[in-house]
């Protein structure tokens, strides 16, 4: 933040805008080529060779989709609710990107005379801003479901909500812990506070909770019930077709990158690392959390409506709880250093 | 302890998608590689000549009624030497199932399925072959099999002369 400053001066905001723009740009790419690398990923995983036609290896893929996804028409169902049906997507993804901002992704650079943090914005509760979005972001496969008129995408939506009520809780019980050992709710502090131990050798259990979490949180197998093509067509975004269902696709891809750096950034240091700048050692964990997502997707069927609601309630909640309990105990045995 | 064992579970299945994404995969890249199917491959379908190189077919309408897409139609005339012969013969390739119920059914071995599979085109009606498409210049995969040395009584012999025939009995004779 700027500081003390009333008026930023225009470098700053010039700087700001810049890495806003680079920002989105780089997961915006990236995002497409996810969909790339997974499509290639489960064809390896199935003994396929997955899309090798357009450009080299397939590379040109993105395009050649994106390309598709643009020409196509943009239809709305009759009976559907138009407005509600034209900004769901919108909800969907925007929410995804902009968590975004609160995340660390480099060591501070000095450039111009000034050291800039690596980071859109580091709020002072960077960490209650990504649990409000998270939140925000299922409006928009709610709101979509619903808007569609239609019995596989109301289902869909359906069970999209009560998903996320089960497992924002778990998600954000889990985080109580790195908070009660960073002592701040700012993403900068809690990756400086992870400069001598990552938080994952602290708190391996918590760690699994929120993987497990945020695998619900982007709807992916074996969560995907809001989606379920298996029962429910394709779930919330059945009648979607174009590029608003392109964001809803892409929405979710964004939302994988922008969690497996939130979880490299809460419990694998963020940046920190040794050797390496601080930039590839943030994207190779982001990357490693995208591969595992998909390697996970290759192999795990999807769980039933009730053994979610299960794992969510009866396992997770309270092993986070008791979690939280066994930290602070250890913290108020420790004293006032933890670390 | 279930959970031990639920998380065992996961791993091995884990472990095993890890070594299938290290495997060759078995796709088989098809306008350049192109796997050789077998010599019975059912594909499209061709009428043979006979070892002299007249036509088999001899337009008995068998494959037609055994057609179970009823994609076969043709018309029966007599050609020279009174040997029947369609006048025309349509297969309908849009239609066709790649049974092999026709050449099955074919008397005279005429109709053949052969293991050439591509036959896309772009316009529907393309795949409509008529005879001179269907008809070939060999004798397919019985090269050996003339029908009219085996029947055909009276139109390419006379009777009792054909393989495997005996000489007539003369019904008017008294001695057997
Ligand atoms: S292969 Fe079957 S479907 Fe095709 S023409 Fe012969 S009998 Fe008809
Ligand atoms: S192809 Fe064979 S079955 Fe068909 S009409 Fe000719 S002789 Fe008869």
């Amino acid at each position: 933040m700027a500081g003390a400053d009333v008026i930023p001066d225009p470098m700053e905001i010039t700087l700001v805008i810049a890495k806003i723009g680079l920002v989105l740009l780089v997961i915006l790419t990236l995002a497409a080529y996810l969909v790339f690398a997974e499509r290639r990923i489960l064809a390896w995983i199935q003994d396929r060779k997955g899309p090798n036609r357009v450009g080299p290896f397939g590379l040109l893929q993105p395009l050649a989709d994106l390309i598709k996804l643009l020409t196509k028409e943009d239809f709305c169902p009759p009976a559907g609710d138009r407005w509600l049906f034209f900004l769901a997507p919108a909800m969907a993804a925007i929410p995804a990107i902009m968590t975004f901002a609160i995340v660390p992704f480099g060591a501070p650079v000095r450039i111009f005379g000034r050291d800039l943090p690596m980071q859109v914005a580091d709020l002072h509760v960077g960490l209650l801003l990504f649990m409000a979005l998270s939140s925000i972001a299922v409006y928009g496969v709610a709101l979509g479901g619903w808007a569609s008129n239609s019995k596989y995408a109301l289902l869909g939506s359906l069970r999209g909500l009560a998903q996320l009520i089960s497992y924002e809780l778990s998600m954000g019980l889990s985080l109580v812990p790195t908070v009660m050992l960073a002592r701040s709710f700012r993403l900068s502090d809690i990756v400086a506070a992870q400069e001598g131990g990552w938080f994952i050798l602290y708190q391996p259990m918590a760690f699994a909770i929120f993987l497990v979490s945020i695998l619900a949180e982007c709807k992916r197998i074996p969560f995907d019930l809001p989606e379920a093509e298996g029962e429910l067509v394709a779930g919330f975004h059945t009648e979607y077709s174009g590029m608003r269902f392109g964001l809803f696709f892409v929405g979710e891809y964004i939302n994988i990158l922008v969690l497996g750096g939130l979880a490299a950034t809460f419990f694998l240091g963020g940046w920190q690392g040794p050797l390496l700048p601080g930039l590839l050692w943030f994207w190779g964990k982001v990357l490693a959390f995208a591969f595992l997502f998909i390697w996970i997707r290759g192999t795990l069927p999807r769980l039933r409506y009730d053994q979610l609601m299960h794992l969510g309630w009866k396992v997770l909640t309270p092993m986070a709880l008791v979690n939280i309990l066994a930290t602070a105990w250890w913290l108020y045995l420790a004293g006032s250093s933890p670390l | 302890m279930r959970v031990i064992d639920d998380m065992t579970a996961i791993l091995t299945g884990l472990w095993t998608t890890w070594k299938h994404i290290l495997r060759r995969p078995v796709t088989i890249q098809y306008p350049e590689e192109k796997r050789i199917p077998s010599p019975r491959y059912r594909a499209r379908i061709i009428l043979t000549r006979d070892p002299d190189g007249g036509e088999r077919c001899v337009a008995c309408y068998l494959c037609s009624a055994a057609c179970p897409v009823d994609c076969i139609s043709m018309q029966a005339e007599e050609g020279e030497g009174g040997r029947r012969r369609a006048a025309w013969f349509r297969i309908n390739f849009s239609r066709c199932i790649f049974c092999g119920f026709c050449a099955e059914a074919c008397p005279t071995m005429a109709i053949q399925m052969t293991p050439d599979y591509e036959i896309c085109r772009r316009d529907v009606m393309d795949l409509v072959f008529e005879k001179e498409d269907l008809l070939v210049e060999h004798c397919g995969k019985d090269p050996e099999y003339n029908f009219y040395r085996h029947a055909g009584i009276g139109v390419t012999q006379p009777r009792g002369e054909g393989e495997g025939e005996k000489p007539t009995v003369d019904v008017r004779g008294l001695m057997p």
